[in-house]
């Protein structure tokens, strides 16, 4: 089965972004003398259509079995020539580059030195080429369902877009109603419109979809499997009074998380003396106090009325150096709302900066200053309580613009709290073996191209616990998650890793300690037969198993100890 | 070969995800550094064998160089502090054999450090310079 290796070297030189520092000639030169090589070649763009064919007509002509493209990195054309050789049977994991390009022309300029370590970098490539296996592609069948966590705006809005194509949909809730945090709030920003007449149309349509099984006062309890293929239980609390859950497992293609945020609990600042004064309440509470009208503090309607914007948010010292995004703009919305409800009001917002970079939204911001909102830039440090007056309290402030330190009385305070992470967000972190980022929340893929995608393939996030937004945000990236999701369930099927770990088990002594160091679960004992198998579909390919393994008895394909030694050997 | 004439050799195990990248970054910025590396792309540092350091070592190579992601930062979660473990590990274990173990260095070099990865580089070349040709070159050669 082994074939002899007949191997084609083609040496790229990029127009002259190689050729001007490397002698591409003489390297494909002393390229054609390595072992195994049949034929080798120069040319100006391996990559252009003329330079694939090259490619093509040699394999067919010279009956190569494995091609060594030497040009730019692999992560730049590995795809464009692995494909030109497999429309010519040559099976893409017998193609091996050289990049003498990125690690060699670009970063060296002296011609003799650059030439002489592009042969060694071929050489190398030429070695493991000669080695390397033929490996199958592989693709499994999917099973087209996704699983929401989280009945806030998010889960909701993915939710139903999954279950508008047809498909059927899991949503978990931890609370026994759905809506989430945005449910506490009153009017939107910056339209000012009723959350409640938005929220509501949408929970009636998630609690009456017929492709949407609701699971209120439930948690994913285990998530096994993998992308396409995910097998999610689901804890539903039997009895509210107690923590016993009764558990179900359903069969899911993707995952959507959409687990939101934590409100910042202000008594981590004490010297705001949130719980010591009944006239500084948070953000939330003043929410409440909107829709219902009533703003009367200690029995009296307040006269002065402060806020305190970046409460727990960007404070390297309580360890959220991060924004929130939306204070700014929900402060600016309430100290309106409370010019237009108390006009006799003197309502000041105290600031680091004001960032309302919404749609509409730095409008709104200077229609709430041209209502009388003052805007003082400073930190307050402190509040305490009016002695002459115990039902007033005292600010006490810098401000920065004045350059003046001022003790600012208010009636009534409001903390502009920000948003942290979950607490719950290191147990679904475990859960679903999801990355986070410095600041707690979950890490996208690719901040900028894979904004929902994570490390782990089919589990995809949206909203908040991605990092704070407004619900304009949340909503666009619940919609994104949602189409994220279905990709691989309307493929029907999903390409997986052919660069696995594979166990010889001949070898194989059954210790399990490639079981105890795979992150993925690949890797399981067989009890009848005392060895390990690893699950190929679940294998990622990373290699820790075959070093781990005390008998060598796995080895990592595509990057086997005999491909990387004989590329050793090349080079010294 | 006269002292002033050595060029050492490293050869670099450098993970896909990010050191790898990292270097490719150098290159794309056009960052010059010494041309005595030569790279071998795994896809992670926590697969780097410890024959992978040693057959350099014995072959004469003068150093070795195992580039992965930061703390935190690996792609398979941990790979890295597998690395980092086996490479003490190995150190130890070169060290008793009488084998300069400041001859392998381990760096954790970001897909966007490619400043990094060449004053790795660059630096790593001045230190074997300084340090001599790896005695294995000649209680090796036949």
């Amino acid at each position: 089965m082994e074939q002899e290796p007949r191997i084609g070297v083609y040496v790229c030189h990029c127009g002259v972004n190689i050729a001007a520092t490397v002698d591409v000639e003489s390297v494909a030169e002393a390229a054609a003398e390595l072992p195994g090589v049949v034929i080798a070649r120069d040319y100006t763009y391996m990559c252009s259509d003329p330079g694939q064919n090259l490619i093509k007509q040699d394999i067919r002509e010279h009956r190569l079995n494995r091609v060594v493209v030497a040009s730019c990195s692999p992560r730049m054309h590995e795809s464009t020539f692995r494909a030109a050789a497999q429309q010519e049977g040559v099976n893409p994991y017998q193609v091996e580059m050289a990049n003498i390009r990125e690690q060699c022309s670009w970063v060296h300029k002296d011609e003799e030195k650059a030439t002489e370590k592009a042969k060694s970098l071929i050489a190398s490539a030429t070695a493991k080429a000669a080695r390397l296996d033929a490996l199958a592609e592989r693709e499994v069948e999917v099973t087209p369902a996704v699983v929401v966590i989280g009945g806030g705006i998010a889960g909701m809005i993915a939710a139903l877009d999954v279950a508008d194509t047809g498909l059927p949909v899991y949503l978990v809730e931890k609370q026994d109603h759905l809506g989430g945090r945005v449910a506490d709030l009153n009017r939107t920003f910056p339209e000012l419109e009723s959350v409640s007449e938005l929220l509501e149309p949408l929970i009636e349509r998630v609690q009456n979809h017929p492709q949407i099984t609701l699971f209120l006062e439930s948690e994913v309890t285990q998530v096994d499997g993998y992308v396409g293929n995910f097998e999610a239980t689901i804890g539903t609390r039997a009895n509210s009074r107690m923590n016993e859950l009764n558990e179900q497992s359903t069969q899911v293609g993707s995952i959507v998380v959409a687990t939101g945020y934590d409100v910042f609990n202000p008594d981590r600042k004490p010297e705001f003396g949130y719980s010591d004064y009944p006239n500084v309440i948070t953000s939330l509470e003043m929410e409440e106090r909107l829709a219902e009208g009533d703003l009367t503090v200690n029995g009296r309607t307040p006269e002065r009325v402060a806020f305190i914007q970046c409460v727990g948010s960007r404070d390297i010292q309580l360890g959220n150096p991060h924004c929130s995004r939306v204070c700014c703009m929900y402060t600016a919305k309430q100290s309106r709302l409370v010019r237009e409800m108390l006009p006799e009001s003197e309502v000041t917002v105290f600031y680091i900066d004001v960032r309302t970079f919404g749609k509409g939204s730095e409008e709104f911001y200077d229609e709430a200053r041209s209502k009388g909102v003052r805007y003082r830039r400073g930190n307050v440090s402190e509040i305490y309580r009016k002695r002459s007056d115990p039902d007033r309290v005292v600010l006490v402030a810098e401000d920065t613009l004045l350059g003046q330190a001022i003790d600012f009385e208010a009636d009534l305070v409001v903390l502009a709290v920000g948003m942290e992470p979950r607490d719950s967000a290191s147990k679904i972190s475990q859960l679903l073996k999801l990355p986070r980022s410095a600041d707690g929340f979950f890490l996208e893929a690719h901040p900028k191209l894979r904004p929902v995608d994570t490390a782990m393939e089919g589990v995809f996030l949206a909203g908040c616990c991605q990092s704070p937004k407004d619900i304009s945000d949340t909503v666009s990236q619940a919609k994104a998650a949602a189409s994220s999701a279905l990709i691989p369930l309307i493929r029907g099927s999903v390409p997986v890793e052919s660069a696995t770990a594979v166990v010889n088990e001949d070898l194989c002594a059954g210790c399990g300690m490639c079981v105890d160091v795979c992150p993925y679960d690949a890797p399981a004992l067989d009890e009848l037969w005392g060895v390990s198998r690893i699950n190929a579909v679940l294998c990622k390919g990373c290699g820790a198993c075959a070093v781990t393994c005390p008998a060598k008895a796995i080895r990592l394909q595509h990057f086997t100890a005999e491909q990387v030694l004989a590329q050793v050997d090349a080079l010294v | 070969m006269s002292e002033e004439q050595f060029e050492p050799k490293i050869v670099a195990f450098l993970c896909n995800w990010c050191t790898y990248t990292g270097a490719d970054l150098a290159g794309t910025s056009r960052i010059q550094y010494p041309p005595n590396v030569r790279i071998i792309r795994l896809m992670c540092s926590g697969s780097v064998d410890p024959t992978y350091v040693l057959k350099p070592l014995l072959d004469g190579a003068d150093g070795v160089l195992v580039g992965g992601c930061h703390p935190g930062d690996c792609h398979y979660q941990s790979g890295n502090y597998k690395a980092r473990r086996r490479v003490v590990a190995l150190k130890e274990i070169l060290r008793n054999a009488g084998i300069d173990e400041d001859r392998v260095w381990l760096r954790w070099i970001s897909a966007s450090e490619g400043q990094r990865f060449a004053d790795t580089v660059t630096e790593m070349t001045e230190f074997l310079k300084e340090k001599g040709p790896n005695p294995m070159r000649k209680e090796w050669a036949v």
